[in-house]
Protein backbone atom coordinates (compact mmCIF):
# COMPACT_ATOMS: atom_id res chain seq x y z
CA UNK A 1 0.00 0.00 0.00
CA UNK A 2 2.67 2.48 0.68
CA UNK A 3 4.13 2.12 -2.70
CA UNK A 4 1.02 3.97 -3.74
CA UNK A 5 0.96 6.87 -1.12
CA UNK A 6 4.17 7.71 -1.50
CA UNK A 7 4.73 7.59 -4.81
CA UNK A 8 1.06 9.32 -4.80
CA UNK A 9 2.42 12.09 -7.45
CA UNK A 10 4.43 9.91 -10.12
CA UNK A 11 1.41 7.73 -10.35
CA UNK A 12 -0.84 11.00 -10.05
CA UNK A 13 1.32 12.27 -13.44
CA UNK A 14 1.47 9.11 -15.19
CA UNK A 15 -2.24 8.43 -14.92
CA UNK A 16 -3.39 11.93 -15.92
CA UNK A 17 -0.77 11.41 -18.65
CA UNK A 18 -2.40 8.03 -19.82
CA UNK A 19 -6.04 10.33 -19.32
CA UNK A 20 -4.83 12.95 -21.71
CA UNK A 21 -3.39 10.76 -24.29
CA UNK A 22 -6.70 8.86 -24.27
CA UNK A 23 -8.72 12.12 -24.49
CA UNK A 24 -6.52 14.26 -27.14
CA UNK A 25 -6.02 10.27 -29.48
CA UNK A 26 -9.72 9.95 -28.84
CA UNK A 27 -10.81 12.91 -30.55
CA UNK A 28 -8.47 13.13 -33.52
CA UNK A 29 -9.42 9.20 -33.99
CA UNK A 30 -13.48 10.06 -33.95
CA UNK A 31 -12.41 13.20 -36.32
CA UNK A 32 -9.89 11.06 -38.56
CA UNK A 33 -12.55 8.37 -38.67
CA UNK A 34 -15.78 10.57 -39.76
CA UNK A 35 -13.53 11.93 -42.46
CA UNK A 36 -12.44 8.97 -43.43
CA UNK A 37 -16.28 7.32 -43.22
CA UNK A 38 -17.48 9.79 -45.33
CA UNK A 39 -14.83 9.23 -48.04
CA UNK A 40 -15.82 5.90 -47.90
CA UNK A 41 -19.17 6.54 -48.70
CA UNK A 42 -18.65 9.19 -51.31
CA UNK A 43 -19.69 8.66 -54.48
CA UNK A 44 -16.46 10.23 -55.74
CA UNK A 45 -14.53 6.80 -56.67
CA UNK A 46 -10.51 8.52 -55.95
CA UNK A 47 -12.39 9.49 -52.27
CA UNK A 48 -13.44 5.80 -51.96
CA UNK A 49 -10.12 4.76 -53.05
CA UNK A 50 -7.92 6.55 -50.43
CA UNK A 51 -10.38 5.86 -47.71
CA UNK A 52 -9.72 2.16 -48.89
CA UNK A 53 -6.33 2.46 -48.88
CA UNK A 54 -5.96 4.21 -45.23
CA UNK A 55 -7.92 2.00 -43.56
CA UNK A 56 -6.02 -1.24 -44.92
CA UNK A 57 -2.87 -0.12 -44.15
CA UNK A 58 -3.43 1.60 -41.07
CA UNK A 59 -5.20 -1.79 -39.80
CA UNK A 60 -2.68 -3.59 -40.83
CA UNK A 61 0.28 -2.06 -39.51
CA UNK A 62 1.54 -2.53 -36.14
CA UNK A 63 0.80 0.04 -33.58
CA UNK A 64 4.41 -0.83 -32.47
CA UNK A 65 5.76 -0.03 -36.28
CA UNK A 66 3.48 3.29 -36.39
CA UNK A 67 5.24 4.85 -32.91
CA UNK A 68 8.07 4.40 -34.12
CA UNK A 69 7.88 5.50 -37.69
CA UNK A 70 6.17 8.55 -36.61
CA UNK A 71 8.00 9.41 -33.37
CA UNK A 72 11.64 8.41 -34.57
CA UNK A 73 10.43 9.29 -38.40
CA UNK A 74 9.07 12.76 -38.41
CA UNK A 75 11.78 14.57 -36.97
CA UNK A 76 13.71 13.76 -40.22
CA UNK A 77 11.87 15.74 -42.26
CA UNK A 78 12.91 18.51 -39.61
CA UNK A 79 9.15 18.06 -38.10
CA UNK A 80 10.19 18.33 -34.88
CA UNK A 81 7.08 18.72 -32.20
CA UNK A 82 6.83 17.49 -28.55
CA UNK A 83 6.71 13.45 -28.28
CA UNK A 84 3.18 13.89 -26.23
CA UNK A 85 1.76 15.23 -29.99
CA UNK A 86 3.83 12.62 -32.21
CA UNK A 87 2.18 9.83 -29.60
CA UNK A 88 -1.67 11.48 -30.22
CA UNK A 89 -1.10 11.66 -33.82
CA UNK A 90 0.42 7.81 -34.04
CA UNK A 91 -2.47 6.38 -31.82
CA UNK A 92 -5.05 8.84 -33.32
CA UNK A 93 -4.43 7.97 -36.92
CA UNK A 94 -4.67 3.82 -36.28
CA UNK A 95 -7.58 3.94 -34.19
CA UNK A 96 -9.13 6.11 -36.84
CA UNK A 97 -9.08 3.75 -39.26
CA UNK A 98 -11.03 1.62 -36.84
CA UNK A 99 -13.52 4.24 -36.39
CA UNK A 100 -14.06 4.64 -39.84
CA UNK A 101 -14.67 1.13 -40.19
CA UNK A 102 -16.82 0.98 -37.39
CA UNK A 103 -18.90 4.15 -38.78
CA UNK A 104 -19.69 3.04 -42.44
CA UNK A 105 -21.21 -0.36 -41.03
CA UNK A 106 -23.06 1.70 -39.09
CA UNK A 107 -24.19 4.02 -42.20
CA UNK A 108 -24.82 0.51 -43.82
CA UNK A 109 -27.43 -0.88 -41.40
CA UNK A 110 -29.33 2.14 -42.18
CA UNK A 111 -31.75 0.80 -44.70
CA UNK A 112 -32.18 1.63 -47.67
CA UNK A 113 -36.00 2.53 -47.87
CA UNK A 114 -35.18 5.30 -45.19
CA UNK A 115 -33.07 7.17 -47.28
CA UNK A 116 -35.02 6.85 -50.38
CA UNK A 117 -38.28 7.50 -48.28
CA UNK A 118 -36.87 11.01 -47.19
CA UNK A 119 -35.71 11.74 -50.90
CA UNK A 120 -39.28 11.29 -51.42
CA UNK A 121 -40.57 13.56 -49.16
CA UNK A 122 -38.44 16.62 -50.83
CA UNK A 123 -35.50 16.35 -48.37
CA UNK A 124 -32.59 17.73 -49.64
CA UNK A 125 -28.83 16.14 -49.39
CA UNK A 126 -27.75 17.55 -45.98
CA UNK A 127 -31.18 17.20 -44.74
CA UNK A 128 -31.40 13.37 -45.87
CA UNK A 129 -28.00 12.83 -43.81
CA UNK A 130 -28.26 14.73 -40.79
CA UNK A 131 -32.10 13.86 -40.13
CA UNK A 132 -32.49 10.38 -41.07
CA UNK A 133 -29.23 8.72 -41.79
CA UNK A 134 -27.02 9.66 -39.21
CA UNK A 135 -29.21 9.76 -36.13
CA UNK A 136 -29.96 6.32 -37.23
CA UNK A 137 -26.31 5.50 -37.76
CA UNK A 138 -25.26 7.04 -34.64
CA UNK A 139 -27.34 4.39 -32.77
CA UNK A 140 -26.14 1.24 -33.73
CA UNK A 141 -22.40 2.53 -33.63
CA UNK A 142 -22.43 3.38 -29.77
CA UNK A 143 -21.31 -0.05 -28.79
CA UNK A 144 -18.46 -0.48 -31.58
CA UNK A 145 -16.70 3.18 -30.83
CA UNK A 146 -16.62 2.25 -27.44
CA UNK A 147 -14.90 -1.08 -27.50
CA UNK A 148 -12.37 0.70 -30.11
CA UNK A 149 -12.21 3.36 -27.66
CA UNK A 150 -10.99 1.32 -24.69
CA UNK A 151 -8.44 -0.36 -27.12
CA UNK A 152 -7.02 2.73 -27.46
CA UNK A 153 -6.63 3.41 -23.86
CA UNK A 154 -4.77 -0.03 -23.47
CA UNK A 155 -2.68 0.71 -26.64
CA UNK A 156 -1.94 4.04 -24.76
CA UNK A 157 0.42 2.44 -22.92
CA UNK A 158 2.81 1.85 -26.03
CA UNK A 159 3.81 5.19 -25.82
CA UNK A 160 5.12 5.18 -21.96
CA UNK A 161 7.37 2.99 -23.79
CA UNK A 162 8.42 5.68 -26.23
CA UNK A 163 9.28 7.74 -23.08
CA UNK A 164 5.88 9.64 -22.85
CA UNK A 165 4.81 10.53 -19.54
CA UNK A 166 2.73 7.95 -19.15
CA UNK A 167 1.33 5.37 -16.70
CA UNK A 168 3.16 2.22 -17.75
CA UNK A 169 6.42 4.65 -18.04
CA UNK A 170 6.35 5.45 -13.83
CA UNK A 171 7.40 2.04 -13.21
CA UNK A 172 10.86 3.13 -14.22
CA UNK A 173 10.85 5.78 -11.79
CA UNK A 174 9.38 3.94 -8.95
CA UNK A 175 11.33 0.65 -9.50
CA UNK A 176 14.74 2.88 -9.54
CA UNK A 177 13.61 4.09 -5.85
CA UNK A 178 13.53 0.77 -4.59
CA UNK A 179 10.38 0.03 -4.14
CA UNK A 180 8.83 -3.64 -4.68
CA UNK A 181 7.84 -4.21 -8.22
CA UNK A 182 5.15 -6.62 -8.08
CA UNK A 183 2.79 -3.88 -6.20
CA UNK A 184 4.29 -1.08 -8.43
CA UNK A 185 2.96 -2.95 -11.26
CA UNK A 186 -0.30 -3.79 -9.43
CA UNK A 187 -1.05 -0.07 -9.07
CA UNK A 188 -0.40 0.77 -12.53
CA UNK A 189 -2.83 -2.35 -13.41
CA UNK A 190 -5.33 -0.48 -11.17
CA UNK A 191 -5.03 2.95 -13.07
CA UNK A 192 -5.81 0.95 -16.41
CA UNK A 193 -8.70 -0.49 -14.92
CA UNK A 194 -9.96 2.46 -13.77
CA UNK A 195 -9.81 4.42 -17.36
CA UNK A 196 -11.11 1.13 -19.33
CA UNK A 197 -13.40 0.49 -16.82
CA UNK A 198 -14.32 4.49 -16.93
CA UNK A 199 -14.73 4.53 -20.85
CA UNK A 200 -16.97 1.32 -20.39
CA UNK A 201 -19.65 2.90 -18.15
CA UNK A 202 -19.82 6.04 -20.35
CA UNK A 203 -20.58 3.92 -23.24
CA UNK A 204 -23.02 2.12 -21.24
CA UNK A 205 -24.89 5.40 -20.52
CA UNK A 206 -24.55 6.46 -23.93
CA UNK A 207 -26.05 3.21 -25.04
CA UNK A 208 -28.97 3.32 -22.35
CA UNK A 209 -29.61 6.79 -23.36
CA UNK A 210 -29.36 6.69 -27.07
CA UNK A 211 -28.75 2.78 -27.97
CA UNK A 212 -31.10 0.77 -30.40
CA UNK A 213 -33.88 -0.38 -28.39
CA UNK A 214 -33.89 -4.57 -28.05
CA UNK B 1 -21.70 2.17 -54.12
CA UNK B 2 -23.86 4.37 -54.90
CA UNK B 3 -27.24 3.45 -55.26
CA UNK B 4 -26.63 0.80 -52.32
CA UNK B 5 -27.06 2.77 -49.67
CA UNK B 6 -29.07 4.94 -47.68
CA UNK B 7 -27.21 8.16 -49.08
CA UNK B 8 -27.81 8.79 -52.41
CA UNK B 9 -30.15 8.06 -55.54
CA UNK B 10 -28.84 6.52 -58.48
CA UNK B 11 -26.96 9.18 -60.31
CA UNK B 12 -28.39 11.04 -63.33
CA UNK B 13 -26.55 12.30 -66.16
CA UNK B 14 -25.73 15.89 -64.42
CA UNK B 15 -24.98 14.50 -61.24
CA UNK B 16 -22.57 11.93 -62.91
CA UNK B 17 -20.79 14.89 -64.66
CA UNK B 18 -20.56 16.95 -61.20
CA UNK B 19 -19.26 13.30 -59.65
CA UNK B 20 -16.89 13.51 -62.40
CA UNK B 21 -15.18 16.87 -61.89
CA UNK B 22 -15.14 16.08 -57.79
CA UNK B 23 -13.39 12.96 -59.11
CA UNK B 24 -10.84 14.99 -60.97
CA UNK B 25 -10.35 17.57 -58.19
CA UNK B 26 -9.96 14.99 -55.43
CA UNK B 27 -7.57 12.63 -57.46
CA UNK B 28 -5.31 15.90 -58.41
CA UNK B 29 -5.70 16.85 -54.59
CA UNK B 30 -4.43 13.51 -53.62
CA UNK B 31 -1.24 13.30 -56.17
CA UNK B 32 -0.43 16.62 -54.84
CA UNK B 33 0.10 14.97 -51.56
CA UNK B 34 1.44 12.31 -52.73
CA UNK B 35 4.10 14.72 -54.98
CA UNK B 36 4.85 16.88 -51.80
CA UNK B 37 5.44 13.32 -49.67
CA UNK B 38 7.70 12.19 -52.36
CA UNK B 39 9.60 15.80 -52.72
CA UNK B 40 9.90 16.02 -48.77
CA UNK B 41 11.68 12.93 -48.89
CA UNK B 42 14.18 13.32 -51.84
CA UNK B 43 14.43 17.15 -50.28
CA UNK B 44 15.81 15.56 -47.12
CA UNK B 45 17.80 13.05 -48.77
CA UNK B 46 16.34 10.12 -48.11
CA UNK B 47 17.18 8.38 -51.67
CA UNK B 48 21.08 8.75 -51.55
CA UNK B 49 23.28 5.71 -52.24
CA UNK B 50 24.61 5.87 -48.69
CA UNK B 51 21.40 5.46 -46.59
CA UNK B 52 20.39 2.54 -48.72
CA UNK B 53 24.03 0.70 -49.00
CA UNK B 54 23.30 -1.05 -46.50
CA UNK B 55 20.03 -3.49 -47.98
CA UNK B 56 22.99 -4.64 -50.21
CA UNK B 57 25.11 -6.28 -47.90
CA UNK B 58 24.57 -10.01 -46.89
CA UNK B 59 25.23 -9.61 -43.30
CA UNK B 60 22.76 -6.79 -42.88
CA UNK B 61 20.02 -9.05 -45.18
CA UNK B 62 20.58 -12.01 -42.97
CA UNK B 63 20.07 -9.54 -40.00
CA UNK B 64 16.42 -8.63 -41.08
CA UNK B 65 16.17 -12.22 -42.19
CA UNK B 66 17.04 -13.11 -38.86
CA UNK B 67 14.73 -10.57 -37.25
CA UNK B 68 11.75 -11.67 -39.13
CA UNK B 69 12.46 -15.08 -38.49
CA UNK B 70 12.30 -14.25 -34.70
CA UNK B 71 8.87 -12.67 -35.17
CA UNK B 72 7.67 -15.30 -36.90
CA UNK B 73 9.12 -17.88 -34.03
CA UNK B 74 7.24 -15.87 -31.27
CA UNK B 75 3.75 -15.66 -33.31
CA UNK B 76 3.80 -19.48 -34.35
CA UNK B 77 4.68 -20.03 -30.29
CA UNK B 78 2.37 -17.29 -28.99
CA UNK B 79 -0.64 -18.55 -31.40
CA UNK B 80 -0.31 -22.10 -30.94
CA UNK B 81 -0.59 -21.74 -26.94
CA UNK B 82 -3.07 -18.98 -27.30
CA UNK B 83 -5.04 -21.18 -28.65
CA UNK B 84 -4.55 -24.01 -26.89
CA UNK B 85 -5.54 -21.22 -23.72
CA UNK B 86 -8.53 -20.06 -25.49
CA UNK B 87 -9.79 -23.81 -25.70
CA UNK B 88 -9.00 -24.40 -21.87
CA UNK B 89 -10.63 -21.19 -20.81
CA UNK B 90 -13.72 -21.63 -22.97
CA UNK B 91 -14.48 -24.82 -21.37
CA UNK B 92 -13.73 -23.60 -18.03
CA UNK B 93 -16.56 -21.09 -19.04
CA UNK B 94 -18.65 -23.26 -20.33
CA UNK B 95 -18.42 -25.57 -17.19
CA UNK B 96 -21.05 -27.07 -15.25
CA UNK B 97 -19.20 -26.09 -11.70
CA UNK B 98 -20.04 -23.18 -10.28
CA UNK B 99 -15.92 -22.16 -8.96
CA UNK B 100 -14.64 -23.57 -12.33
CA UNK B 101 -16.99 -20.96 -13.99
CA UNK B 102 -16.54 -18.37 -12.01
CA UNK B 103 -12.63 -19.13 -11.74
CA UNK B 104 -12.36 -18.72 -15.65
CA UNK B 105 -14.27 -15.78 -15.98
CA UNK B 106 -11.98 -13.67 -13.67
CA UNK B 107 -9.14 -14.70 -15.61
CA UNK B 108 -10.45 -13.80 -19.12
CA UNK B 109 -12.12 -10.90 -17.95
CA UNK B 110 -8.82 -9.74 -16.04
CA UNK B 111 -6.60 -10.45 -19.09
CA UNK B 112 -9.14 -8.31 -21.70
CA UNK B 113 -9.33 -5.14 -19.46
CA UNK B 114 -5.14 -5.11 -19.31
CA UNK B 115 -3.15 -3.89 -21.86
CA UNK B 116 -0.68 -6.29 -23.37
CA UNK B 117 2.15 -4.28 -22.88
CA UNK B 118 2.07 -3.72 -18.95
CA UNK B 119 1.35 -7.73 -18.80
CA UNK B 120 4.81 -7.88 -20.63
CA UNK B 121 6.95 -5.52 -18.65
CA UNK B 122 5.74 -7.19 -15.51
CA UNK B 123 6.85 -10.65 -16.57
CA UNK B 124 9.78 -8.97 -18.07
CA UNK B 125 10.66 -6.92 -14.83
CA UNK B 126 9.03 -8.01 -12.53
CA UNK B 127 9.68 -11.56 -12.78
CA UNK B 128 12.77 -11.33 -14.62
CA UNK B 129 12.43 -13.49 -17.66
CA UNK B 130 14.05 -13.81 -20.74
CA UNK B 131 12.46 -11.69 -23.57
CA UNK B 132 11.21 -14.20 -25.96
CA UNK B 133 9.38 -16.38 -22.84
CA UNK B 134 7.88 -12.89 -21.59
CA UNK B 135 6.57 -11.66 -24.95
CA UNK B 136 4.94 -14.76 -25.71
CA UNK B 137 3.39 -15.60 -22.13
CA UNK B 138 1.89 -11.99 -22.38
CA UNK B 139 0.29 -12.51 -25.77
CA UNK B 140 -0.71 -16.01 -24.86
CA UNK B 141 -2.79 -14.48 -21.86
CA UNK B 142 -4.04 -11.95 -23.33
CA UNK B 143 -4.86 -13.77 -26.81
CA UNK B 144 -6.14 -16.65 -25.49
CA UNK B 145 -8.38 -14.95 -23.28
CA UNK B 146 -10.20 -13.17 -26.57
CA UNK B 147 -9.97 -16.51 -27.98
CA UNK B 148 -11.86 -17.75 -24.96
CA UNK B 149 -14.29 -15.63 -25.92
CA UNK B 150 -14.68 -16.25 -28.93
CA UNK B 151 -15.20 -19.86 -28.86
CA UNK B 152 -17.55 -19.77 -25.69
CA UNK B 153 -19.67 -17.38 -28.11
CA UNK B 154 -19.40 -20.29 -31.08
CA UNK B 155 -20.61 -22.75 -28.51
CA UNK B 156 -22.98 -20.85 -27.29
CA UNK B 157 -23.65 -20.06 -30.94
CA UNK B 158 -24.60 -24.19 -32.09
CA UNK B 159 -28.16 -24.59 -32.13
CA UNK B 160 -29.63 -26.10 -28.99
CA UNK B 161 -30.88 -28.81 -30.78
CA UNK B 162 -27.42 -30.44 -31.50
CA UNK B 163 -26.43 -30.69 -28.02
CA UNK B 164 -30.05 -31.90 -26.82
CA UNK B 165 -29.84 -35.04 -29.93
CA UNK B 166 -25.94 -35.52 -28.14
CA UNK B 167 -27.64 -35.95 -25.26
CA UNK B 168 -30.01 -37.99 -26.45
CA UNK B 169 -28.05 -40.69 -27.84
CA UNK B 170 -26.24 -40.74 -24.58
CA UNK B 171 -23.20 -38.83 -24.99
CA UNK B 172 -21.32 -37.75 -22.04
CA UNK B 173 -20.89 -34.36 -21.63
CA UNK B 174 -17.40 -34.35 -22.76
CA UNK B 175 -18.22 -36.29 -25.52
CA UNK B 176 -20.55 -33.76 -26.34
CA UNK B 177 -18.37 -31.02 -26.05
CA UNK B 178 -15.51 -32.48 -28.07
CA UNK B 179 -17.70 -34.06 -30.99
CA UNK B 180 -20.61 -31.95 -31.47
CA UNK B 181 -20.12 -28.77 -30.02
CA UNK B 182 -16.57 -27.56 -30.29
CA UNK B 183 -16.26 -28.64 -34.21
CA UNK B 184 -19.33 -26.36 -35.40
CA UNK B 185 -17.86 -23.81 -33.01
CA UNK B 186 -14.46 -23.89 -34.14
CA UNK B 187 -15.55 -24.18 -37.78
CA UNK B 188 -18.10 -20.84 -37.37
CA UNK B 189 -15.45 -18.93 -35.85
CA UNK B 190 -12.82 -20.00 -37.28
CA UNK B 191 -12.72 -16.23 -39.28
CA UNK B 192 -12.95 -14.67 -35.96
CA UNK B 193 -10.50 -16.76 -34.21
CA UNK B 194 -8.12 -15.98 -38.07
CA UNK B 195 -8.63 -12.29 -37.30
CA UNK B 196 -7.58 -12.53 -33.74
CA UNK B 197 -4.07 -14.33 -34.93
CA UNK B 198 -3.71 -10.96 -37.21
CA UNK B 199 -4.01 -9.43 -33.34
CA UNK B 200 -1.34 -11.50 -31.95
CA UNK B 201 1.05 -11.28 -35.20
CA UNK B 202 0.55 -7.05 -35.07
CA UNK B 203 1.97 -7.47 -31.07
CA UNK B 204 4.63 -9.44 -31.40
CA UNK B 205 6.14 -6.10 -32.53
CA UNK B 206 6.14 -5.00 -28.66
CA UNK B 207 8.93 -7.30 -28.67
CA UNK B 208 10.96 -4.99 -29.53
CA UNK B 209 10.00 -2.88 -26.64
CA UNK B 210 11.64 -5.51 -24.51
CA UNK B 211 14.17 -6.41 -26.21
CA UNK B 212 13.61 -8.98 -28.27
CA UNK B 213 15.90 -9.25 -31.48
CA UNK B 214 12.68 -9.35 -33.69
CA UNK B 215 12.17 -7.83 -37.00
CA UNK B 216 11.92 -4.18 -35.73
CA UNK B 217 14.81 -4.63 -34.04
CA UNK B 218 16.72 -5.50 -36.33
CA UNK B 219 15.96 -2.30 -38.24
CA UNK B 220 16.38 -0.21 -35.49
CA UNK B 221 20.04 -1.64 -35.15
CA UNK B 222 20.64 -0.86 -38.94
CA UNK B 223 18.72 2.59 -38.54
CA UNK B 224 21.21 3.94 -35.87
CA UNK B 225 23.99 3.43 -38.11
CA UNK B 226 25.89 6.44 -38.29
CA UNK B 227 28.04 5.19 -41.35
CA UNK B 228 25.31 4.93 -43.57
CA UNK B 229 23.93 8.21 -42.65
CA UNK B 230 21.49 7.16 -40.07
CA UNK B 231 19.05 5.51 -42.68
CA UNK B 232 15.97 6.06 -41.12
CA UNK B 233 13.16 6.14 -43.55
CA UNK B 234 14.63 3.69 -46.06
CA UNK B 235 14.53 1.17 -42.84
CA UNK B 236 10.89 1.99 -42.56
CA UNK B 237 10.28 2.05 -45.76
CA UNK B 238 11.73 -1.76 -45.96
CA UNK B 239 9.84 -2.88 -42.90
CA UNK B 240 6.63 -1.70 -43.02
CA UNK B 241 6.14 -3.28 -46.43
CA UNK B 242 6.73 -6.70 -44.88
CA UNK B 243 4.81 -6.23 -41.98
CA UNK B 244 1.77 -4.59 -43.07
CA UNK B 245 1.79 -7.79 -46.47
CA UNK B 246 2.53 -10.36 -43.31
CA UNK B 247 -1.06 -9.02 -41.65
CA UNK B 248 -2.74 -8.19 -44.74
CA UNK B 249 -2.20 -11.73 -46.02
CA UNK B 250 -3.72 -13.23 -42.59
CA UNK B 251 -6.31 -10.98 -42.98
CA UNK B 252 -7.32 -11.96 -46.42
CA UNK B 253 -7.20 -15.44 -45.43
CA UNK B 254 -9.48 -14.98 -42.64
CA UNK B 255 -11.98 -13.11 -44.95
CA UNK B 256 -11.80 -15.74 -47.38
CA UNK B 257 -12.61 -18.87 -44.63
CA UNK B 258 -15.60 -16.09 -43.75
CA UNK B 259 -16.69 -16.00 -47.40
CA UNK B 260 -16.48 -19.97 -47.94
CA UNK B 261 -18.39 -20.34 -44.87
CA UNK B 262 -20.99 -18.50 -46.31
CA UNK B 263 -21.08 -20.13 -49.42
CA UNK B 264 -20.84 -23.60 -47.72
CA UNK B 265 -24.21 -25.77 -48.14
CA UNK B 266 -24.62 -26.50 -45.16
CA UNK B 267 -24.98 -22.93 -44.16
CA UNK B 268 -26.24 -22.17 -47.15
CA UNK B 269 -29.82 -22.16 -45.71
CA UNK B 270 -29.74 -20.39 -42.89
CA UNK B 271 -32.40 -17.51 -42.53
CA UNK B 272 -31.23 -14.12 -41.71
CA UNK B 273 -33.48 -11.97 -40.67
CA UNK B 274 -33.42 -7.97 -42.56
CA UNK B 275 -32.07 -5.57 -40.90
CA UNK B 276 -35.24 -3.27 -39.65
CA UNK B 277 -35.28 0.37 -39.34
CA UNK B 278 -32.78 0.45 -36.12
CA UNK B 279 -32.12 -3.29 -36.19
CA UNK B 280 -28.72 -3.52 -34.32
CA UNK B 281 -25.62 -4.14 -36.91
CA UNK B 282 -26.42 -7.86 -38.10
CA UNK B 283 -24.21 -10.03 -36.18
CA UNK B 284 -21.91 -7.22 -34.77
CA UNK B 285 -18.87 -6.08 -36.57
CA UNK B 286 -17.81 -8.42 -39.73
CA UNK B 287 -15.76 -11.30 -38.08
CA UNK B 288 -13.19 -11.02 -40.83
CA UNK B 289 -12.35 -7.49 -39.59
CA UNK B 290 -9.10 -6.87 -37.33
CA UNK B 291 -9.18 -5.73 -34.39
CA UNK B 292 -7.65 -2.51 -32.88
Amino acid sequence: MNVLTDNFSTYGAGFLGTVRLTVYASLLALALGFVTASFRVAPVGALRAFGTVWVTVLRNTPLTLLFFAVLLGLPRFGLVLPFDVFAVLALGCYTSAFVCEALRSGINTVPKGQGEAARSLGMTFGQTLSLVVLPQAFRAVIPPIGSTLIALAKNSAIAGAFSVTELLGTYKTINELGYNIIWTFVWIAVGYLIVTLAISALFHVLERTWGVAR
Amino acid sequence: MTGATALYDVPGPRTRQRHRVYGVLATAVILGLVAWILYLLVDTGQFTTTKWTPFAYKGIQELLLRGLGNTLKAFAIAALLSLALGGLLAVGRLSDHRPVRWAAALVVEFFRAMPVLVMIFFIFVALKVQPLPALVAGLTLYNGSVLAEVLRSGVNAVERGQREAAFALGMRKTQVMAHVLLPQAVRAMLPAVISQLVVALKDTSLGYLVTYEEFLHAGKLIASNLDYDLPFIPVVMVISPIYIGMCMLLSWCAGRVSRREQRSPRTEAVAVAAAGPGAPLPGGEPPMAPKP
